[in-house]
């Protein structure tokens, strides 16, 4: 009798990301046609992007490409710069967050930021986390307790931090502060992270420590990172969108865009063509 | 037509790495034609030169592997990079193991030599394993060739080649088995020719494997183990493939 051939165990598999087959068709955060301008001078073009949910996206591209500028657009930090202009249509989850009438607040309660500087609060650590939660109006201690620990576990920090909630979070390495960020970011549970150069001024271990959380939160959040570091955005990313001079010029399944992107512009780039 | 690295020295060392892969390539050739020599002219001087040889193809693959280990350590290659240097990693072993097959042949025909085995060698046939010969060495020279030059079409040539020396390989051994049926005294001359045509038989697969490596690199897919008419469609492919370029600047 012939017997059925027995495929072998391979318990870790590189390619397990490419074979899930609902993968990038569930979009969180669609781009339409947008047009940036500070004052005259035109930043982004005619950008479409669909950002797929529950996956990291990097942007990568040349300095004063648009990819922060991009970025920015998603929570609406663009409002924040006289003389900006911005046409064309930004949905999440369908919806114009650029239509009047939307609450800016509640905008980024929803997408996330976290910059490249670690940026907390002169305050101590629990209540950097809790800054948001309080901004809500919640003020139930236990209840806050609960998101708190939930929220540095989150971030990975929780049991770096977890007998010194008190102290002051400026008293924190800089990777520590960064996941800090991080748990203040996801305490007020977001859809979406955007990460600006989330590591670069972060020690190899810290940067290799954000990474890795990144990967464990794209479960629970959509993930878009900007970074300047390549290999950052070929280790950390399912999509990866190459952006020149304030235009989108490839965006692919990170694999496809690292081994064989379609564009010259693209393949320049990642290979070190420029200039 | 690519440009150069903003690196120079990724530049260079992606040159030098092709160099020593070519050399070591060129060696390849130079010991398959010899060995095939040595065994039509009975040479056992020049089939010791090519066994005396053999263990500076080994060096050179190693050196090829650390060039290759080391451009992957410093400059992290992606893209056309990456796939330039795996496949320069995996056809130099599939040179390496040409060379070995030379020096089989060579060493077969210093048996043969010892056994007087040179009336068979000398019949229909050897000359029939001498065309044989004659077409794995083009086999090897143009995969080479293809590789040097990124030419996907002229690596689909190789592989459709080696279907050609399959036959002709099965075709040997039928009738060295047939001459050993009909004369058992025959049985260990017509052992040699099967040794040296199951080796060229062997060098036909390699050269088909570093034309798999020439169009994956040129077109990124991977086309191993596939029928010919996928290696053909992806040759033809990666022929045509080009970057989308850039739109003229405005203005």
């Amino acid at each position: 009798m012939v017997k059925a051939e027995q495929k072998p165990n391979i318990s870790v598999k590189i390619t397990e990301r490419e074979v899930d087959p609902d993968k990038g068709r569930d979009i969180c955060l669609e781009v339409k046609d947008v047009n940036l301008f500070y004052g005259t001078k035109q930043a982004l073009y005619g950008v479409d992007i669909n950002i797929p949910r529950h996956c990291i996206t990097a942007f990568i591209g040349p300095s004063g490409c648009g990819k922060s500028t991009l970025l920015r657009c998603f929570n609406r930090m663009n409002d924040l710069v006289d003389s900006v202009r911005i046409n064309g249509q930004m949905l999440l989850d369908g919806e114009d967050i650029y239509e009047p009438g939307v609450d800016v607040a509640t905008l980024r309660r929803r997408i996330g930021m976290v910059f490249q500087k670690p940026n907390p609060f002169p305050k101590s650590i629990f209540e950097n986390v809790a800054y948001g939660l309080r901004l809500q109006g919640r003020r139930s201690r236990s209840e806050l307790q609960d998101i708190v620990e939930q929220s540095l576990k989150g971030a990975a920090l929780w049991d770096e931090v977890k007998d010194r909630l008190n102290d002051n979070a400026l008293g924190l390495s800089g990777g520590q502060q960064q996941r800090l960020v991080i748990a203040r970011a996801i305490a007020v549970e977001p859809e979406v992270l955007l990460l600006d150069e989330p590591a670069s001024a972060l020690d190899p271990i810290s940067t290799t420590k954000i990474e890795e959380l990144i990967d464990e939160l794209k479960e629970k959040y959509t993930i878009v990172i900007v970074t300047h570091n390549m290999q950052q955005a070929a280790r950390v990313s399912d999509y990866t969108a190459f952006m020149y001079i304030g235009r989108l010029i490839e965006f692919d399944d990170t694999n496809e865009l690292f081994t064989a992107p379609k564009q010259r512009q693209t393949e320049d780039y990642i290979t070190g063509r420029y200039g | 037509m690519n440009k150069g690295h903003s690196l120079q020295r990724f530049d260079e060392d992606i040159r030098a790495i092709q160099a020593r892969f070519l050399a070591m390539g060129g060696l390849v050739e130079r010991q398959l034609e010899e060995s095939v020599d040595a065994l039509a002219h009975g040479d056992d001087e020049k089939a010791g030169d090519v066994v005396h040889r053999e263990h500076q193809i080994n060096r050179m693959e190693v050196e090829v592997d650390r060039d290759c280990e080391l451009i992957l350590a410093r400059h992290h290659p992606v893209a056309g990079d990456l796939r330039l240097v795996i496949a320069i990693m995996k056809a130099s072993t599939d040179l390496e193991r040409i060379g070995d097959e030379a020096e089989k042949v060579a060493r077969m025909c210093l048996r043969g030599i010892e056994n007087e085995a040179a009336p068979l060698l000398r019949g229909p046939s050897f000359s029939r394993a001498s065309n044989m010969a004659s077409k794995v060495r083009t086999m090897v020279r143009e995969a080479l060739d293809a590789f040097a030059r990124l030419d996907a079409e002229a690596a689909y040539a190789v592989c459709r080649e080696d279907k050609h020396v399959n036959q002709e390989y099965d075709a040997i051994v039928r009738q060295c088995i047939t001459f050993m049926m009909e004369d058992p005294r025959s049985i260990s001359r017509a052992m040699v020719l099967m040794w040296v045509v199951r080796s060229l038989e062997r060098i036909g697969d390699h050269a088909r494997n570093i034309s798999e490596y020439v169009i994956f690199q040129v077109g990124g897919e991977d086309i191993r183990h596939g029928g010919l008419g996928h290696i053909e469609d992806a040759a033809r492919s990666a022929a045509t493939r080009q970057l989308n370029e850039p739109p003229p600047p405005e203005g």
